[in-house]
Order: C-alpha cells, then sequence, then structure tokens
C-alpha cells in the first residue's frame, strides 16, 4: 500500500501570493495514497529539507511529491534530501506549482484548483514509480580538441599536463591559427610569433597530444564519455614521417604564383608550400588544386629534388576514427567580407586592405619584412586611415553585434605605423571606443596622445581611388557636426569578426546549438560560458563569440579544467531513465531497432543450457539509450517501456484529470 | 512584351524630351506598343512630399488607380523621379492596406493596387534580351562610357529591385550591347545636386562638375543617364561649371536610351540629339 507524502512550498510570495497553499495541503491529505501533506515557506531551504526528511522517516513514505518550482529548479535538490533519508531517489516527484501556475496565472481560485490537480497527477505517478539505480557508463579519457588556434592549444596544452590524452585537429597544415599571423599584441605591444610559437611546439612534441594537422572532423557519433569522432586526415602528398622540411621541394616548385593565405594574399607561395617558416609541424603540404603533376600529370620537380623520397603523389584522405571522453571545440573566426560594401570600393581597391594584411604589413615575418608598404605600388603609405566597425553594428548590411576586439587592434595598428612611419598621419574613424579591460583604455590613449592618432568619431559613407592614386576617404565628424574628407595612400578596415561558414555544419554533427550569427552557444550565458547543452562538448575562444587573445586563452584553460573534472571519475553517472524490453512479449520485429535515433537498441540471443539460440529478442544498452521514447512509441507489441515514464503511469496521470476526479469540471459535463 | 503602359511625366514633354524620343523610337523598332495612361498626372515629384504625406501618396495613387481601370497590368515611368514616386507609392500601399482604403476615398477611385511599375533601366534591358539587341546595327566601337545612376535609380528599398545601392550595375550590359565599354569610376551614384538646380544653382554646379570630374579622369568619352533631372544638371550647367573655373572641356551627356538608337542606326535628331546644351552630336559620327 502506498504511503506518499505531499510537500507544498510558497516559495516566498511566489506560489503562495496566487495558490492557496493552505487549501491545497487539505486537498493533498485526502488524495488515496497519501499519509502526510504539509506546507512551507522555503521548502528548498535547510529546514524544509528537514521537514521533507523527517517526514520519510517518520511516516515510513513510500513516495513524495514536492509541489514546488520546475524539476530543473530543484529536483536534484529534494532528490538528494529523499536519499538522505534512506528513500530511493527516483520516488519522489515534483508538482510544478510555479512556472505552470503561480506565475502564469492571477486568478487564485483557479489556480489553487489547478495546482491541486498538478499534486494529484504527481501523485498518481509517484505511486507507480520504481526505485532506479544510477547507470554509470565508462569515460573514456581521451579528450578531442577541434581547431588549432591559441584557444585549441591552450586547452590542448592544459588537459595534458592534467595527465590526460589529446587528440589536437586542425584543418590547415599548420598550427597556429589567426594569432600566428599577428605582428604585436595588445595592451603590451609583445611579438605574436614570439609568445605563440613556443606553445604550438610544445602542443606537437607533448608525449600526451597527438597532433592532427590537414584534418577535419568527418562526423561525430556517442555520447558525453564514449563520444566516436571520425576524421579526415586530408591528402598532404608529403610523407610526414621522411620529410625533414629541409626546403629543397618548395625553392624549385615552378608554380610560385599562387596568393598566399597566411599573408592575406599580399605575398605569393608556390604549390608544395609550407604555411610559415615557423609552421608546426614544419613540414610542407601539396596544394593539390594548383600542383602541375596532380592537375595535368606532369611536372614532378619536388619528386626529383627531395633527398629523402617523402613526395608521394598517390596519398589520399584517410578516414581515422578517434575514440574521446570530451570534445573542445575551437574552431576560431573569420573576418567579415567587405566586399559587400559597395561604398568602401567593393573590395576592388587594392590599397583598402583588412586588418590581417595590415598585420603582415607590420610583421617582421610578413612580406614586406616589417615595413609599411601598400600593396598597389609598394609605397610608403604617408596617411593611413583606419576604419572601424567595418561590418559591425550594422544590421542592414553587416552584422548586427560588436566584434569587440576592432577598437583595440585599431589603436595597435596606428601606434605601429607611428613607429614605423615617423611623420605618418594615422587617421582613424570610430562610433565608439570601447577599450574595457585591463591596461586597455591606457593603451588607446597612448595611441592618441603619445603616438598621435588623429580619432574622428563618425561614419564613413565612402571610399574610393582617385586618379592620382589618392585613396578618399569621406565621412562625417559627429563631434564638430561637419563632413569630413580625408586624402589617404592606405585604409584600413577593421571588419566585423565572424564564426566560420563551416561551422554551423559542425555544430550540426554534434548537436550544439548556434545563435543567428552562427557562434556557438553557450548552456548558459552567465553560469554555464563554457558549456554546450551538449554533456561532454565545450567551448573555447571566438567559436563562441568575439574574443581576444587573453579571454580566448582563459575560455581554453576553463574548457580543459570541465574536461579534466569530467576524465576525473573513472565512471560517469547517467539518469536511469532508460527504456527496457519485455523479453516474453518481444516479437523481435525490430521497428525499435531501427527507430533509435541513438543506436542504444541491439539483438540480444536468448539460449537454452546448451548455448543454442532458442529467441532473439531487442535489447537496450543502458549505456547509450537518452530516454527519448521513440521505441516505446513504435513497439506494436507494447513490449517497450521506460522507467520512470511507464505507460501505465502516463495513463494515470491522464485519468486522475477526469471529470469526477478532478476540481475543477470539465467543459461536458458543467 | 506587346504593350507596356506609359507614363511621360511632364519631364519628357519639355526637358527631357529627348528621353522620350529616344523610348518611342526603341519601342516601335522593339514591336512594343506604348499605352499612354489617359487623363494621367503629375506624380508630386518633390514638391508633393514636401507639402505632405497624402498628397505625396495620393497623386501618384490617382496614377495607379487610372492605368489599373485602363486594364494595364505594367506601366514604364521613364522619368526616374517619376518611377521612384510611382513605384514608392506601390510598395507603399502594398504594405499599408488601411493607406490603400484612405486613398480610395481621397481621390473617389478604387485600386487593387495590381500594377507592376518599371524604370528605364528595366525596361530597355528586358528590351535588348527581347530581341532588340540583335538590331544594334551601327555599334559605337570602343566608346567608353560612363554608367550614371544618381540616387532613384540606385536608391529606394523596395523600389530598385536587383542593384547594390552602393555599386549599381543595371545599366552595364546596355552600354556593352552598344559595344561601348562601361568605365570603372567613383561617381556613379553621387549627387548631381537634383532639384536645386533653380534654388541654388551654384551647389549643382558644385556638385555636378565633381561627377563630370571624375568621369574624365576615369577616361569616359561621355556619361550615360537615366533621369532627366540628372541629365538637366550635367549637360546644361556645364556652361556655368566653365564660366565658374570648375570645366574646360565639354562632356557630352547621353540618356541611355540615346546611346542604344544611335547603335540602332536611329537618326539623331529622330531621338532628339540635337537638342543638347553641350554638344552630343559628335558622338553620332562614332557609330558605324
Amino acid at each position: 500500500m502506498a504511503r506518499v507524502g505531499v510537500f507544498i512550498c510558497h516559495c516566498g510570495e511566489n506560489i503562495a501570493r496566487t495558490v492557496d497553499v493552505a487549501a491545497a495541503a487539505a486537498a493533498a491529505a485526502k488524495m488515496p495514497g497519501v499519509v502526510y501533506s504539509a506546507d512551507y515557506k522555503y521548502m528548498c531551504s535547510d529546514p524544509g529539507q528537514q521537514l521533507v526528511r523527517k517526514a520519510i522517516a517518520d511516516h515510513k513514505l513510500t513516495g513524495a511529491v514536492v509541489a514546488a518550482c520546475s524539476p530543473r529548479m530543484h529536483e536534484n535538490t529534494f532528490r538528494r534530501a529523499a536519499a538522505a533519508a534512506g528513500m530511493n531517489p527516483y520516488l519522489l516527484e515534483m508538482a510544478n506549482v510555479r512556472e505552470h501556475c503561480s506565475w502564469v496565472h492571477s486568478d487564485r481560485a483557479a489556480a489553487t484548483a489547478k495546482a491541486i490537480d498538478l499534486i494529484r497527477v504527481m501523485v498518481e505517478k509517484v505511486k507507480r514509480n520504481r526505485g532506479l539505480r544510477t547507470i554509470t557508463v565508462p569515460v573514456e579519457p581521451t579528450a578531442v580538441v577541434i581547431g588549432g588556434g591559441i584557444a585549441g592549444i591552450q586547452a590542448a596544452l592544459d588537459i595534458a599536463a592534467g595527465g590526460k590524452a589529446v587528440v589536437l585537429i586542425e584543418k590547415s597544415p599548420s598550427l597556429g591559427g589567426h594569432m600566428a599571423r599577428l605582428s604585436e599584441t595588445f595592451p603590451t605591444l609583445d611579438c605574436s610569433q614570439c609568445i605563440l610559437t613556443p606553445r604550438m611546439v610544445e602542443a606537437a612534441n607533448h608525449p600526451n597530444i597527438t597532433l592532427m594537422t590537414s584534418s577535419e572532423v568527418e562526423s561525430v557519433g556517442g555520447f558525453v564519455g564514449n563520444f566516436e569522432v571520425t576524421v579526415r586526415r586530408k591528402a598532404r602528398y608529403v610523407d610526414p614521417a621522411k620529410c625533414t622540411g629541409c626546403g629543397e621541394c618548395w625553392s624549385k616548385c615552378p608554380v610560385k604564383n599562387i596568393p598566399s593565405e597566411f599573408d592575406a594574399g599580399l605575398s605569393r607561395r608556390t604549390a608544395i608550400y609550407r604555411a610559415s617558416p615557423q609552421a608546426v609541424p614544419n613540414q610542407p603540404v601539396i596544394d593539390a588544386r594548383h600542383c602541375l603533376m596532380l592537375t595535368k600529370g606532369r611536372c614532378g620537380v619536388c619528386a626529383k629534388v627531395c633527398p629523402r623520397g617523402a613526395i608521394n603523389f598517390k596519398d589520399a584522405d584517410e578516414l581515422v576514427k578517434v575514440k574521446a571522453g570530451a570534445i573542445v571545440l575551437a574552431t576560431g573566426f573569420e573576418l567579415w567580407d567587405h566586399s559587400a560594401y559597395g561604398e568602401y570600393g567593393g573590395g576592388r581597391i587594392a590599397d583598402v586592405i583588412d586588418g590581417f594584411a595590415f598585420e603582415r604589413l607590420a610583421s617582421a615575418s610578413g612580406p614586406t619584412a616589417g615595413e609599411i608598404r601598400r600593396p598597389s605600388d609598394g609605397a610608403e603609405p604617408k596617411t593611413v586611415v583606419f576604419v572601424q566597425c567595418c561590418g559591425s553594428r550594422d544590421e542592414k548590411a553587416g552584422v548586427a553585434y560588436c566584434s569587440k576586439i576592432c577598437c583595440m587592434y585599431t589603436a595597435k595598428h596606428a601606434m605601429l605605423y607611428a613607429h614605423k612611419v615617423h611623420g605618418g598621419r594615422a587617421v582613424v574613424f570610430y562610433m565608439d571606443v570601447r577599450s574595457a579591460g585591463k591596461g586597455y583604455d591606457e593603451f588607446v590613449r597612448r595611441a592618441i596622445e603619445k603616438d598621435g592618432a588623429e580619432y574622428i568619431r563618425g561614419r564613413v559613407s565612402k571610399i574610393y581611388r582617385r586618379a592620382d592614386g589618392k585613396i578618399m576617404v569621406r565621412g562625417s565628424d559627429t563631434l564638430a557636426g561637419t563632413p569630413v574628407a580625408v586624402e589617404a595612400d592606405m585604409v584600413v578596415l577593421a571588419d566585423a569578426v565572424t564564426p566560420r561558414p563551416d561551422a554551423r555544419t559542425l555544430a550540426r554533427m554534434l548537436g550544439v546549438a548556434y545563435d543567428a550569427d552562427g557562434f556557438f552557444s553557450e548552456a548558459h550565458p552567465k553560469l554555464r560560458p563554457v558549456e554546450t547543452a551538449v554533456a561532454g562538448v565545450y567551448l573555447a575562444g571566438a567559436c563562441q563569440g568575439p574574443k581576444d587573445i587573453p579571454e580566448s586563452v582563459a575560455q581554453a584553460s576553463a574548457a580543459a579544467a570541465k574536461t579534466l573534472g569530467l576524465f576525473a571519475r573513472p565512471k560517469l553517472e547517467r539518469e536511469p531513465i532508460v527504456a527496457r524490453v519485455n523479453r516474453i512479449t518481444c516479437a523481435h520485429c525490430r521497428a525499435c531497432i531501427n527507430a533509435c535515433p541513438y543506436k542504444a537498441i541491439e539483438d540480444f540471443n536468448i539460449l537454452d543450457r546448451s548455448g543454442k539460440v532458442i529467441r532473439v529478442v531487442a535489447n537496450v544498452n543502458e549505456g547509450l539509450c537518452q530516454g527519448c521514447g521513440t521505441c516505446v512509441s513504435v513497439c506494436r507489441s507494447k513490449s517497450v517501456d521506460l522507467d520512470g515514464f511507464t505507460d501505465e503511469q502516463v495513463f494515470l496521470q491522464i485519468a486522475a484529470l477526469g471529470p469526477e476526479e478532478s476540481g475543477v469540471k470539465s467543459r461536458g459535463s458543467s | 512584351m506587346k504593350s507596356i503602359g506609359y507614363y511621360p511625366g511632364c519631364a519628357l514633354a519639355c526637358s527631357g524630351i529627348e528621353l522620350d524620343l529616344s523610348i518611342r523610337a526603341l519601342s516601335g523598332l522593339a514591336g512594343v506598343e506604348l499605352c499612354e495612361i489617359a487623363d494621367w498626372n503629375c506624380c508630386g515629384a518633390s514638391s508633393a512630399h514636401s507639402t505632405g504625406h497624402e498628397l505625396a501618396v495620393a497623386l501618384p495613387y490617382r496614377v495607379l488607380a487610372l492605368a489599373e481601370a485602363q486594364g494595364l497590368t505594367e506601366i514604364l515611368a521613364p522619368c526616374a523621379s517619376c518611377f521612384s514616386r510611382l513605384k514608392g507609392t506601390l510598395v507603399r500601399l502594398r504594405r499599408n492596406p488601411e493607406m490603400l482604403e484612405r486613398m480610395a476615398g481621397l481621390t473617389g477611385r478604387a485600386c487593387r493596387n495590381s500594377v507592376s511599375v518599371v524604370n528605364v533601366v528595366e525596361y530597355l534591358g528586358r528590351l535588348l534580351k527581347e530581341g532588340l539587341a540583335g538590331k544594334l546595327t551601327s555599334p559605337l566601337k570602343g566608346v567608353k562610357v560612363a554608367a550614371y545612376y544618381g540616387c532613384l535609380l540606385s536608391r529606394g528599398e523596395g523600389i530598385v529591385e536587383g542593384e547594390d545601392a552602393e555599386n549599381p550595375t543595371g545599366m552595364e550590359a546596355a552600354i556593352q550591347a552598344a559595344g561601348c565599354e562601361a568605365v570603372p569610376w567613383n561617381f556613379a551614384t553621387e549627387c548631381c545636386g537634383g532639384a536645386f538646380s533653380l534654388a541654388k544653382p551654384e551647389a549643382v554646379v558644385d556638385l555636378s562638375a565633381a561627377v563630370l570630374g571624375d568621369a574624365e579622369q576615369a577616361g569616359a568619352q561621355m556619361i550615360v543617364a537615366g533621369c532627366p533631372m540628372c541629365h538637366s544638371n550635367l549637360d546644361m550647367r556645364q556652361r556655368a561649371m566653365s564660366a565658374a573655373g570648375r570645366r574646360t572641356r565639354p562632356m557630352p551627356i547621353l540618356y541611355l536610351s540615346e546611346l542604344l538608337g544611335l547603335a540602332a542606326g536611329i537618326a539623331p535628331k529622330t531621338i532628339g540629339l540635337d537638342r543638347h546644351f553641350t554638344d552630343a552630336m559628335s558622338i553620332a559620327g562614332r557609330s558605324a
């Protein structure tokens, strides 16, 4: 015989203002099977939980219903309290009389009647609850980190330092991402490569890190603790085991006119190439789209000159399966394509460049060896205009959000320009200067006060190239209230930070949500900023939103901490809400096996004593089952049921709302 | 396209008569009948919408209602300003059905807003695609042309469709069909000074001279325009520009329809090429 206790929370005024909690408690006391009912101001408080624990013990309860807030809020709290009192935690249920009742209604009498109904429904359910045991699944203590920029490198190094294995997957041939392309970094102006390349080398050499460059994620299966990631290792045509990176091949390659991605198109590279002299791994790959041997079947110069015989034109893509317990997404960002701005020349003016191109011009390892030279004719620009918010904060043609890093890097650019071109004029057009961060505003002030950058508050309306080669920049000075025109030699557009276009594909593979702009969504914008809604998948860096280096690194370390926390336990506890097959009635029609979205149902052989198969039935793998209930609905012989949500329970819950049971008369009987 | 409704507006009867002449000539050549809307009235232009919102909608509304009542489904408004007013009203009424009812009461004419409005660039583009291109027997080989859109043929959300307002390209195909080269230049959508031609002519001289100057620097031998207002500012004010020391060389300003008319071998006078303030007849000699 069931002995159910009902605990009604006032939630301060939140519930009690709209629901007559005393009346609800009195009504609950009369429900069949209920032996105890009480109401209390804050049931989740320590004394409230005491009350629950004491009632469970004193009244030898076989089930409990807490009528309070959403189970998402406090189900765990109360189930822990029940467990502490010696009750199986799955014998306690929540009736949501706050979000589903008091918060959304104003009529006190009707709300009270509805609260009583909600309690009645849960009492009916809890009477048929079975005590469930938590399911444990093993955790594969290997992390997959997707993206080899600074965020991915940092996450990989931190996880590896915690003693766990990491597979670091990078799409391009080298680690380093965008940071490897920067000249100096704000707000300290330290050289980007000097601080990054040691990390790249460390990641490549770390015994716990397996580096997979030129590799992309093809598909992802499994779940937290047991992901299976299929990686496409793209053909490189150079055997990494033989290649020493001597450089014979790329110095002899006859195809020399391919715009370098690393140098933002400001220099040319060969068909067999390494991204930069600091590339990690420091081995070339062949760009199959441009290689004469691979496109036209004749050339092979690199193979002839390679002293190690490392060139392999027959190399092919390879699919590699990686088992992992956790995944860190660190896919980074791209710059918005300013060719969408026709008024800024639509990308057709050579001396109107983006921030990365300026970084390469300013970089000692760049195409001009650090001298600021404009792309069209190599002349030193005497006046440079920097345009902030190019595409950012423009809902119409660009993106609605602020890209966050441009104010700082533009100040840095103006500063580097002043240091390199003495007597040069740097003009910055801005909407607002957003320089929140340690030492950040001081940095911008330094660019203005010490290095003489002219800051003009206003938007640029038009950029065009005059016949004499001058780049005309027209805009407004909204502080002075006048139109302005600047004759410039070069213009640098601070293009908006956007997610990578293929990030959405990856998100869909993983079931990770992304926002309207394509940035990955965190599980909670304030309290769970590195987790995704998918257990075991964490975020690091600008794939979640525009971020500078320190922020990306901080989030990467946080993602590593989450990963190591997950790996700290050898087994993972899971909610035991899984499907169960009745082997006596199962006809092995395989409908559930075909319908299961998690591939959690498999064949099970029933053997006789001699080991002969006498029947085959369906069987649910508790480790894989997510408790979605699809199998329950497709089973023709009603042989599958979901623990905690059996058909019987659900039907009785509905029946509890029938006209003769319910406090509210149904429409038909009124 | 066998026929199309025709709304000439005021400009095509006076200052922009070349536009009317050349469109009629090309339409005749292409076998398209222009059905002028009977009893059409002023579109309101800038004057109406600086006087009152209702008036600015009511005037084009009456034209749309007349066209609809006369069984027209599509009308050509060659003047860019007329086009902007008519199409703008159409778009506005589509977004605001309440206003449609109010206008019916105000003008005493019902209208389902079923007529569509095309501008001169769209119309000529369609003629070319539907066979006119094959009839351009006297192309102006190698002439460098700056395509000038101004504001009303490049701007207006939902009004000028299929164009990047900051980088329109709609005239390019027609210019190439005429055998010319469309030069890249900077001031294709700059302001010519518009209706300040009378109130503040010095502003028009200043702005229009800048447009001509940029076209010249880009190597253009002439400018092709679609709007009678732009045309008169660029064409008529060249003498004032010279007087103000802003210009030295004359720059012929042709309507896109005049250029195509020349390429089609139509007599220059038939399309009104002799009616320009700045000599345009010299261009006629360039056609093969």
